[in-house]
């Protein structure tokens, strides 16, 4: 089960603040999703192998380069990337080379 | 000429044979969605520089006389989880309201050239992550073949122009059935590749190991076309394969004597509605009719799918969404003090709902102590769902399931239930988590006149067997489908 203080905890690590009725809303819905999650405990998993990802189960060879789907390399060569001002073009607030935020220490 | 009907086969050669220029289509597009999409709510940007630059850059090559590409003046929508250089793209939500991408997608790139025409942008669930469209943080869409009811989602902008016309095809993204599960509910074809066949450069990141790219057609032949023409390795995307792009079009339309066709028992349990099991059963027949042999499978952890996709994916999505901070992009927060005041004052008012849901359940299973419980344990069940399908590919060649367990529900039905919501999804998830080839093609319409659809899955980039067999489905049931 969920408690309060697990929701104010994992909000925190998310960098989420969250109103108190949010706050409410999210123990109800957490514990309700969590307690359908719990039906994956009938499974006895112990001896299957954990799958982060599709492509190293089924990583097909390739036949130009022999370099597999799921491990691929590249040379490390400099190539053009977005020019600064594109990278830039969307931020909230620029000194012009920098993004520029609010204080990250109080002195 | 009558756009609606237009096939993406049909458009170019119209233009083509210039019984109209690619200007002139692209205007009579814009009028359609300027008199039909306020009462649908499809688009969310229209971007009509660039179609028309388009347009004209065609009608230039075929004053010419000069041979047209292969897509050439086909005009299409791109759900908003794609990045479109010099154009809002939004994924549906506030944080991104005012984010103007300032490149191209890969699977949009290509398709533009290959000579398609870009009319705007889609709306959909907020960072895709939904099943009915209300999550957008924009508007929801409506059904074109019924107001009163969802279109789906979370790709419901990207079936709906589809299915109302406003678009020959369209793009989506299918995590957990984004694609497959709306163009069922709106009567359209929809295709979610082999994990890997598709480059995802420029697809905003909801859950990297479950994401795809993949489109929306009137036609099976549609969706194979727009398919074969953004297939294929990307150097831009590390996950894409590295395997050649086989004829598509060359193989939809041959015979599927002799294919064995599965029919898992676990999908027409419990909660499958008898109109939708009617109509699925009837396309199994028209195959078992073309010749296919048709064989019983079991796939039996699909009851595990649902609660195992629901902690892979949260647990991806709060870690991909960690990077809408209002530092790099998009709205930030004016009145924080300190720059962590300014992270979560930025996430509170930008994300929706929904999003934050699934963030607080990522962060929650991800979190220390909960980790092995939780996200290794769904990783284990994600093995035994792949041995499920490694199983039954022993037996058969495509897998023949319904899309959904009922046709679209109305709006506000389930927007309560996150958990009701989820269900939606039971049939499409599995095929996220395990890779496969998934398209939903319309079998049959409810007694209400609601649309249902078929889905077929695949082997690993087995793509063209799929088609295949969609495209007897397609023809054997026009009729009934109307």
């Amino acid at each position: 089960m969920v408690s309060e203080k697990d929701v104010s905890y994992v909000a925190d690590l998310a960098h989420l603040e969250l109103t108190t009725e949010e706050r409410a809303r999210m123990l109800k819905d957490l514990n309700s999703i969590l307690g359908y999650i719990e039906r994956l405990n009938q499974l006895d998993t112990s001896n299957v192998e954990p799958m982060a990802q599709v492509a190293g189960r089924y990583g097909a060879s390739s036949e130009t380069t022999g370099g597999t789907f799921e491990y691929v390399m590249r040379p490390d060569e400099l190539r053009p990337s977005l020019p600064h001002d594109e990278a830039m073009s969307n931020a909230p607030q620029t000194d012009g080379t920098f993004f520029k935020v609010p204080k990250v220490i109080e002195r | 000429m009558n756009i609606e009907l237009l096939t993406v086969h049909s458009a170019r050669t119209a233009v083509l044979e210039k019984q109209i220029t690619a200007t002139a289509l692209v205007d009579a597009f814009y009028q359609k969605i300027e008199a039909e999409d306020p009462a649908i709510g499809a688009y969310l940007t229209l971007c009509k520089d660039r179609a028309h630059r388009q347009a004209e850059r065609v009608d230039a090559l075929a004053d010419k006389g000069d041979a047209l590409s292969p897509l050439a003046g086909v005009p299409i929508a791109i759900k908003d989880v794609l990045a479109t250089k010099g154009v809002r793209t939004t994924a549906g939500s506030k944080i991104l309201d005012n984010f103007i991408s300032p490149y191209d997608a890969t699977a949009v790139a290509r398709l533009e050239a290959a000579g398609a025409i870009v009319l705007g942008k889609t709306n959909c669930d907020e960072f895709a992550m939904g099943s009915s469209n209300e999550n957008s943080g924009f508007h929801p869409v409506k059904n074109p073949r019924d107001h009163s009811r969802v279109p789906g989602g979370s790709s419901g902008g990207s079936a709906a122009v589809v299915a109302a016309g406003t678009a020959v095809a369209s793009l989506g993204s299918d995590t957990g059935g984004s694609i497959r599960q709306p163009g069922a509910f709106c009567g359209v074809v929809g295709l979610k590749p082999t994990y890997g066949r598709v480059s995802r450069y420029g697809l905003i990141a909801f859950a990297s190991s479950l994401d795809h790219v993949g489109p929306f057609g009137k036609t099976v032949k549609d969706v194979a076309l727009i398919l074969q023409h953004m297939a294929g390795r990307d150097p831009l995307d590390s996950t894409s394969a590295d395997l050649p792009v086989p004829n598509y079009m060359q193989q939809v339309g041959e015979p599927v004597k002799g294919l064995r066709v599965g029919v898992p028992t676990e999908y027409f349990g419990e909660g499958l509605d008898p109109e939708v099991r009617a109509a699925v059963e009837a396309g199994i027949q028209e195959l078992a009719k073309a010749g296919c042999e048709i064989v019983s499978v079991s796939l039996p952890h699909t009851e595990y799918a649902i609660p195992t996709y629901y902690l892979i994916a949260t647990a991806e999505a709060s870690a991909n969404l960690a990077r809408f901070d209002g530092v790099r992009y998009g709205i930030r927060a004016k009145e924080a003090k300190t720059l962590a005041e300014m992270y979560c004052k930025t996430r509170d008012a930008g994300f929706g709902t929904e999003v934050k849901r699934r963030i607080m359940l990522g962060t929650y299973a991800l979190s220390s102590g909960y980790y092995d419980a939780y996200y290794l344990k769904a990783q284990r069940v994600r093995s035994l769902l792949a041995r499920d399908f490694d199983e039954a590919y022993a037996q058969v060649d495509v897998i023949v399931t319904p899309t959904t367990p009922t046709p679209a529900f109305k709006l506000g039905e389930k927007s309560d239930d996150p958990l009701a919501m989820y269900l939606a999804d039971i049939y499409t998830v599995t095929a996220n988590l395990v890779g496969v080839p998934g398209i939903t093609v319309p079998c049959g319409n409810s007694k209400g006149g609601l649309p249902i659809g078929l889905q077929i899955l695949g082997k690993h980039f087995d793509e063209a067997t799929v088609l295949r067999t969609a495209h007897v489905v397609e023809h054997a049931l026009a009729e009934k489908v109307g």
